[in-house]
């Protein structure tokens, strides 16, 4: 069977008429619901995520708690309308899987020590799956940390680069994830220059994974951006009062 | 202010005897920083099961198990056979795994697995399609964690590769459409590759292979890299919280790939003429 579908066109772009190192739109908001301390939602493509802060609070149950700093929790969760064939809404092994990488990736950031025995709660809903759904979350549960006032050495930026018809692509579609030779999520703290959430799932060469990191970096510091410019929004017109 | 990811203070004292020996080329059980432990593979360890594989590294034992079965395929692969990898943390293998479903460590191990072996296109699952669409062999993979001393990644695929390259499974026919088993005759699965994993442990600007647990506690990060051959990656988890400095990761691939090589050498010599690279 050869599939009929061209991956990358003879000029270059993508599918969806990307350039290889060109990301999707990306659209942040910090403070989207009322009830969390802090919240945030991430749009990259159609991939929509929110992300919901509680705490920091009192460890449930109480074994959990460490003596010496805080502990995060965190649910990485895909509704079940979120994807092409309905999702059964309990967790699946992968979104354990995810909720662990992203709350290692959360906890190599938060000064966890300034809250011992206590729990941050993190939970990542994903509204809608276009690919990139893990480190389009982290970018969210980050920037709802940020707004939730937790004190933080960097924020978490994070994107899916992949290897597509044998080139490598930033900021992988649902299409080019369905049919890719590599899926590379990466996260970064920019500022740190320092790795937070790594994986790969398919076949690359290491001179590839260098490539691919270095792609990746690029798509980070351009989220990185767009997540400051939200929180700087979030809180530019705090206290104004109403006409 | 605290510095991030402060350890308590006991592991910091730990922290810094290990950075220290590292420094210096040593390690606190007398290995090279870029040393794996000893590594012992034993096949066919248990008889009922179509391929197993018993692997220590040091002070980890992991057991693995391979057993076969038809099945209906999957309906977005019609023309390929089923792989299902499940991992354990056993409750014998350390006061810290408990009984019980397989928790988010157990979870990430035998996704890991499953990724190193399926991504890496080590069994060619194509070539189980025994009626495409119909009838399709069904590998699974178990592996349990039976003593845990640091590092149960590069022990799980070690066993779980070797498993699946020595298997013998019933051998079946398709005779007019219908699926026949050839009694008395068994057949290796299609394995064409031995992918192995190595992880790799940062302290500050330093690299380690193959922690011991008590390393794997004082550690900043660490990360499991996983080579389908000894050219091609096929899978990488950073498995544990704290940040992974962009410098430190030439090092890592360079000396991963050295030790997933080694491995799988001797993978090799361990299970000797049970398997060979197929010639294509």
């Amino acid at each position: 069977m050869t599939s009929e579908l061209v991956l990358i066109k003879e000029d270059g772009t993508r599918i969806d008429g990307r350039r290889p190192d060109e990301m999707r739109p990306a659209h942040m908001e910090a403070g989207v619901l009322e009830n969390a301390e802090g919240s945030a939602f991430v749009q990259m493509g159609k991939t929509k995520i929110y992300a919901a802060i509680f705490g920091p609070r009192e460890a449930h149950p109480r074994h959990l708690a460490q003596p010496h700093r805080a502990i995060i929790q965190c649910r990485y969760h895909m509704a079940s309308f979120s994807v092409t064939e309905r999702k059964s809404p309990g967790m699946t092994r992968r979104e354990h899987e995810l909720s662990k990488v992203i709350k290692e990736a959360l906890e190599s950031v938060v000064f966890l020590e300034e809250y011992p025995r206590s729990v941050i709660d993190v939970f990542v809903e994903v509204i809608q799956a276009d690919a990139g759904t893990r480190t389009a979350g982290l970018t969210a549960a980050s920037l709802a940390l940020a707004d939730a006032g937790i004190p933080m050495a960097d924020l978490c930026a994070g994107v899916a680069v992949g290897k597509v018809a044998g080139t490598l692509v930033l900021d992988l579609s649902e299409d080019e994830d369905k049919h890719c030779e590599a899926d590379l999520p990466v996260a970064m703290a920019p500022s740190l220059n320092s790795i937070v959430l790594l994986q790969l799932n398919g076949r690359l060469t290491k001179d590839e994974l260098k490539a691919g990191l270095q792609l990746a970096k690029k798509g980070t510091d351009l989220l990185y951006d767009l997540q400051k410019k939200a929180l700087q929004k979030r809180f530019a017109s705090y206290g104004e009062v109403p006409e | 202010m605290y510095r991030l990811g402060e350890k308590p203070y006991p592991t910091q004292i730990v922290q810094q005897k290990l950075y220290e020996l590292i420094s210096s080329g040593r390690r606190i059980d007398g290995r090279a920083p870029n040393q794996h432990r000893p590594v012992k593979v034993e096949v066919d360890v248990v008889q009922k099961a179509e391929g197993s594989a018993m692997v220590s590294m040091g002070g980890t034992k992991v057991i693995a198990g391979v057993k076969f079965d038809l099945g209906l395929p999957y309906p977005d692969t019609p023309d390929k056979g089923n792989l299902t990898v499940n991992a354990e943390l056993l409750p014998l293998a350390s006061a810290s795994f408990e009984p019980g479903p397989p928790d988010e460590r157990a979870i990430e191990l035998s996704r890991f697995v499953d990724r190193c072996l399926r991504e890496s296109q080590a069994l060619r699952l194509d070539r189980l399609a025994l009626i495409p669409g119909q009838k399709v062999g069904v590998v699974y993979v178990d592996v349990y964690v039976l003593d845990y001393d640091g590092n149960y990644f590069a022990p799980a695929v070690l066993a779980a590769t070797a498993a699946i390259a020595t298997a013998r499974v019933q051998r079946h026919e398709v005779r007019n459409g219908v699926l026949a088993r050839v009694e008395g005759e068994e057949v290796p699965l299609p394995v064409v590759k031995l992918p192995t994993a190595v992880m790799m442990g940062v302290l500050r600007e330093r690299v380690i292979v193959d922690p011991n647990a008590l390393e794997e506690a004082a550690l900043e990060t660490s990360v499991v890299m996983g080579w389908g051959t000894d050219d091609e990656l096929a899978a990488i988890q950073k498995n544990t919280p704290g940040l992974l400095p962009m410098e430190v990761l030439e090092e890592i691939v360079e000396v991963s790939r050295t030790i997933a090589s080694r491995l799988r050498r001797t993978l090799r010599e361990s299970i000797g003429d049970r398997w060979s690279e197929p010639k294509e």
